[in-house]
């Protein structure tokens, strides 16, 4: 008895907080048919914003990979004095607020800020424009690979590298050729994660970005624009795209922690 | 130094240490001391009129006050949640776990937009509630709701794994001694899980008072009624005050960093409890 109203509890609560909500994203968007959704792509700033948003993730997902297998290969195969600080500053992105993520970068590089001056000087804009943007993104995504990099290859030990280059191979053989086969689906995972991330975020984005319609919109600065023009098929329509890609995140997430064999958090 | 590479024969210390404290210097060490040094650059009076402003104070009563409600609910509904998963076999399980983590997945904007949509009067949910004088959308309310959303996998996914971990023998002896249901979970279950439970609690509140995304969505974003303190932050941006954006940014980092030792705390009482137990 207990069990069934247990089990009725959990789905109530899921349903109205979360299948409810994805739902009704999709329902809406297909709401006028399949030709409606296609034709609120064909608006040029919603293109734009699409554009936007895969640009700053093919910037920021690569950097932050190469960012993370780098911290992790510090962190987890070397001892050093301050490692212990190394790790809480690359967690701390995850604990700041998005807007004050975006904030500290408006007072770094914004007209009042440290460098503002010196940029215009060399007429060279970064908030409000897209190289804000990107950086922003990368410091609210910059933990992901790390944290799933870090625990794992600490896990594993130092043995068989060590071994490699004991036999003689280089470090970069040795990386490529030991080390990556048996990290690559923890790398995978954390490099979906950060693209979900680096795709989705709203607040860091929105404080840098300046909101200019078919330059500095991206996909869900977009949706905020479209729904404070009450042009609701449109705002659906874009938050379909990215419930979508959280959809695809989900079903990869899944796929991977099976593969792993390892639940995770 | 030396000492360390002589031990290890692994390469590439020097070159990773140095690209990752770069990295980290140039995009989180630079810009936040940017940050508390405006913030610490204004007139002492000054600072404290901005964050003891009747807005600023409003807006955190209702950032406090709404992640708390939405913790509090996460840690009842989320307990449940986690325990049906854990202790339960039902059809849709794997997929319900799965679903779990879709909070993290989803872009905040399409949380709040649909949230929005499905509280608002004329919505699936809100049409119903709207007629009992509820209020969800464009209300404090709403905000809870939002944050609750947001704030569920962090409950789910810390209590589940110590779920897992908790003994089935535990219980089993203390029914065999003659305790019943209610007295086993609340005196034997309920205790072993409490660091899990006040660490998701923590973790959801934490990020709670920081959400911004789902918020300007369900909000209405209403002076001193439904405006968050980062919502704040972006108001005083768009007034080109940058040094109270900062000095309210500087409260909440303040609030993070508190948020942050909590954690580091809860989890370490967490883990001497397993270990703990282990010896025993």
């Amino acid at each position: 008895m207990t069990r069934i109203i247990l089990i009725l509890v959990s789905l109530l609560f899921l349903s109205a907080l979360l299948f409810a909500p994805l739902a009704v994203v999709f329902a809406s968007a297909f709401e006028n048919g399949l030709g409606a959704w296609f034709q609120s792509f064909t608006d040029s700033d919603t293109g734009a914003a699409i554009r936007l948003t895969l640009l700053t993730a093919a910037i920021v997902v690569p950097l932050n990979t190469l960012f993370g297998v780098c911290a992790a290969w510090c962190i987890a195969k070397f001892e050093f004095p301050g490692k212990s600080m190394l790790i809480t500053l690359i967690d701390l992105p995850m604990a700041v607020s998005p807007v004050v993520s975006g904030l500290i970068y408006v007072l770094l590089f914004g007209a009042q800020g440290w460098f503002g001056a010196w940029l215009q000087e060399h007429d060279i804009s970064i908030i409000f424009a897209v190289p804000g943007i990107v950086i922003a993104t990368m410091f609210v995504t910059f933990p992901y690979v790390a944290r799933e990099l870090i625990p794992l290859m600490q896990q594993l030990g130092n043995d068989e590298e060590e071994a490699a280059i004991t036999l003689g191979a280089g470090g970069w053989f040795t990386f490529f050729h030991v080390t990556l086969p048996r990290i690559r689906w923890g790398l995978l995972y954390g490099v979906i994660l950060c693209n979900a991330r680096a795709m989705g975020e709203f607040g860091a984005v929105s404080v840098v970005s300046g909101h200019i319609r078919g330059l500095t919109n991206t996909m869900p600065l977009h949706i905020e624009a479209l729904y404070q023009d009450y042009s609701m098929s449109g705002a659906f329509a874009v938050a379909s795209l990215l419930s979508l890609l959280a959809v695809v995140t989900l079903i990869i997430k899944t796929l991977l922690e099976w593969r792993m064999g390892v639940h995770h958090r | 130094m030396g000492l360390r590479r002589e031990r290890s024969v692994i390469p590439g210390f020097g070159i990773t240490f140095g690209f990752t404290s770069f990295f980290l210097c140039a995009l989180v060490l630079l810009p936040l001391t940017a940050l508390v040094m405006k913030g610490a650059g204004m007139d002492w009076q000054r600072f404290v009129a901005v964050v003891t402003d009747p807005r600023a104070l409003a807006s955190y009563r209702l950032s406090f006050g709404a992640s708390l409600m939405a913790a509090a609910i996460n840690i009842v509904f989320g307990f449940i949640v986690a325990w049906t998963l854990v202790r339960y076999r039902f059809p849709g399980r794997r997929f319900i776990d799965a679903m779990i983590d879709m909070p993290f997945a989803l872009p905040t904007a399409v949380s709040g937009l649909a949230l929005t949509a499905v509280f608002a009067g004329n919505g699936w949910i809100g049409q119903y509630l709207e007629p009992l004088g509820i209020k969800v959308a464009y209300a404090p309310l709403g905000i809870t709701i939002a944050l609750t959303l947001i704030g569920m996998p962090f409950v789910v996914r810390t209590v589940q794994p110590a779920l897992e971990e908790l003994p089935k023998d535990v219980e089993e002896a203390a029914a065999t001694l003659g305790a019943g249901p209610a007295y086993t979970f609340f005196r034997v279950i309920l205790p072993a899980l409490l660091p899990a439970i006040l660490t998701g609690f923590t973790l959801a509140f934490a990020r709670g008072v920081g959400e911004y995304g789902s918020i300007t969505f369900i909000a209405g974003n209403i002076p001193m009624e439904t405006e968050i303190t980062p919502l704040l932050i972006v108001i005083r941006l768009d007034e080109y005050d940058y040094a109270a954006a900062a000095a309210i940014g500087c409260v909440m980092l303040a609030i993070s960093f508190v948020m942050l030792f909590a954690i580091n705390l809860l989890q370490a009482w967490g883990r001497r409890r397993i270990s703990g137990a282990g010896r025993r």
